[in-house]
């Protein structure tokens, strides 16, 4: 027997195995692939909208209304000075449009994210069997190459905002969904164990215990959200996406290295500003933890 | 004001731990112990034929070293955790019968609960711990306030309403811990070692502000502890468990001079037994004795017997609350009795406290 050679199935088989399957995901994107578009397409309506407003309101206010928001998270005179110059930078450098643009998409996706994030996190963290197989689930949306879901995503709703979006939710929710669900349950058995003696609902140990305490995990999740979300920017330039990312894609493709570098920076830039906001808004929810007693 | 005037009675209460407890409650009921029902079905035995009445209005104790199975059997009255066989009856009805939303009423309107480290909410402040237990229940916002205000004051925590947890030391947090108990004006109060995690000075300076707040709200307390110093302060009552199950239960004076068993003799034998025993137990019933001193029978041996050193006599008269006459005591069977038994003494059997 041959044992160099590994047994494997046939070529032919192999090929027609292919085909069946392609076959049928492709009868299924035609029978259904516009029902699927039409029940996202509110998501292409928030996307544009929010597009819309950050790119046709005076600059100057869409800079006052990010460094608000900044501030409102962090409230963190650092933070917003820095998130200002960034800001100031990217308009003088031409790529004001393109940055709003990734904004957007970067609201829009973590938006989803938290949306769909939460509930799940918390259906996981409160049973053990929907814990164990949605665990497995996680571990291949974070690990299957972003490219190779691309394509299922494109044959179904073909290139543009909405195949993008959701691409940039698969790769990005994951953590969310880990860290509520460990948030949960790393609240402390005794904690739970007096609420429950105060007579707590199940509802109200959630609302009124469990969330709360889980809160700054779970901003940490949402922090970790957004900068997957800002990673897989580029890569969903290749299914037409616009943004920071196209400019970096047409670079790559064409060796241009200032362009490439430039957009790059940007997309740092806006990264940087998200997570020391969203950090020092985790942290500020943590103030009460810091033991001031010894 | 919740006044306690319903008792709480544990009948053959049996908590085995595993995965299929039901199976073994009969074996063990027909004499399996707990070393075998561990070798033979690796269950663990926790509560083994509980009966325990809790009086209406006055501190049960319930001591035992851990292991014991005291913070599964307090656990049980609120049912945080389900016995395996038993009842537990509180105002007629059986809390173990009772239904998911049967418990949650009996546990918001009836149970106030003290924990060994804590366990306030740490996100809350001192003001919202307190108010937990009427916020889920629905009270408003205001009256709640109100009255948890009422109680952060009564503890002593006036001025911190507003602190966080995390910002008060071991025995600020308890005193939080104990208004958010009496918040919920209910006439059962559960303290689960309550103090055990506090220094030895705030220690007593706690079971003195308990002290002091039961003799005002006369509150069904059960009290957990493994200090017998502790459980003879507090307890009008006191329950001795060991390996789930209960060995003595009597008056802290009762267990003091008659221990039940060997185990129970080498619990009381460091105690100081001036401080416990009264003068009504070990006086001679009926005599009278030539002596310008007079007690009361509740007289702890120790301040008897200071007061007939004080007033250089060795003997004092006994009178009970009305003042009556009802016997004598000598300063050497005072003393006596204050020095550790030589364990074959007997107490005359008659003198039995009430």
């Amino acid at each position: 027997m041959d044992l160099i050679e590994f047994p494997a199935m046939g070529r032919s088989d192999l090929r027609e195995l292919r085909i069946a399957i392609d076959g049928a995901f492709r009868e299924f994107t035609r029978a259904y692939g516009e029902t699927l578009e039409n029940i996202f397409h509110p998501i292409q309506i928030l996307l544009v909208f929010i597009e819309n407003l950050l790119i046709d309101s005076p600059w100057i206010l869409v800079l006052a209304a990010l460094a608000g928001l900044v501030w409102a998270l962090g409230r963190s005179l650092k933070i917003v000075a820095g998130t200002v110059l960034a800001l100031l930078a990217i308009g003088y450098f031409g790529m004001w449009e393109d940055t709003m643009r990734t904004i957007a998409m970067v609201a829009v996706c973590t938006l989803i994210a938290v949306v769909i994030g939460i509930p799940t996190g918390i259906l996981m963290a409160r049973s053990d069997r929907s814990n164990a197989t949605i665990t497995p689930i996680l571990d291949m949306m974070q690990t299957m190459p972003s490219f190779v879901y691309l394509i299922p995503v494109v044959m179904i709703f073909g290139l543009g905002k909405v195949p993008g979006v959701i691409a940039v939710v698969i790769y990005a929710v994951p953590p969310i969904i880990r860290l509520t669900n460990l948030g949960i349950r790393q609240v402390p058995a005794d904690v739970l164990e007096a609420a429950e003696a105060f007579g707590s609902s199940a509802r109200q140990k959630l609302m009124d215990v469990q969330l709360p305490l889980a809160l700054p995990t779970i901003m940490a999740g949402v922090n970790q959200t957004i900068m997957m979300s800002l990673a897989m920017v580029v890569v969903a330039s290749m299914i037409g996406v616009r943004g920071l990312g196209q400019p970096v894609l047409q670079a790559i493709n064409n060796q241009y290295f200032t362009l490439g570098v430039m957009n790059g920076l940007a997309i740092v830039a806006i990264a940087i500003i998200f997570d020391r906001a969203t950090q020092a808004y985790g942290k500020r929810l943590q103030k009460h933890l810091e033991a001031v007693h010894g | 004001m919740a006044e306690a005037i319903h008792d709480i009675e544990i009948r053959n209460l049996y908590k085995i731990f595993g995965p299929n407890a039901a199976a073994y409650v009969d074996s063990v009921k027909n004499g399996m112990t707990k070393e075998e029902l561990k070798a033979k079905h690796n269950h663990v035995l926790g509560l083994d034929d509980i009966n325990l009445t809790i009086p209406a209005g006055k501190i049960q104790v319930v001591m035992g070293l851990s292991g014991s199975g005291k913070s599964t059997l307090i656990r049980h009255i609120n049912r945080l955790i389900d016995p395996t066989a038993g009842e537990l009856l509180f105002e007629g009805k059986d809390v173990v019968k009772m239904s998911e939303s049967e418990l949650r009423e009996f546990r918001r309107q009836k149970t106030g609960m003290v924990f060994q480290k804590f366990a306030l909410f740490p996100h809350r402040t001192v003001l919202e711990n307190t108010t937990y237990g009427l916020s889920i229940r629905g009270v408003s916002r205001r009256e709640a306030d109100e009255r948890a205000r009422r109680w952060i004051s009564r503890v002593g925590l006036d001025g911190f309403e507003e602190s966080y947890p995390n910002q008060l030391s071991g025995g600020m947090q308890q005193r939080v811990g104990l208004a958010r108990a009496l918040t919920n004006d209910a006439e059962i109060l559960l303290m689960d070692e309550a103090f055990s995690a506090l220094d030895p000075l705030i220690r007593t300076d706690m079971q003195s502000v308990l002290l002091d707040l039961q003799s005002e709200l006369k509150k069904t307390i059960v009290f957990i502890t493994h200090d017998l110093d502790e459980a003879l302060r507090l307890g009008e009552r006191i329950a001795i468990l060991r390996d789930g199950r209960i060995i003595q239960q009597g008056t802290g004076e009762q267990i003091v001079l008659r221990p039940k068993d060997d185990y129970i003799a080498s619990f009381v034998r460091d105690v100081r037994r001036g401080h416990v025993i009264t003068v009504r137990t070990i006086m001679r019933k009926g005599a009278q004795a030539e002596s310008p001193v007079t007690l009361p029978a509740t007289t702890l041996l120790e301040e008897a017997a200071r007061a007939m050193t004080n007033a250089e006599v060795s003997r004092a008269n006994i009178v009970n609350r009305d003042g009556q006459h009802i016997g004598m005591i000598t300063l050497s069977k005072c003393v006596a009795e204050m020095i550790a038994p030589d364990d074959t003494e007997e107490v005359d059997p008659e003198t039995e406290v009430a």
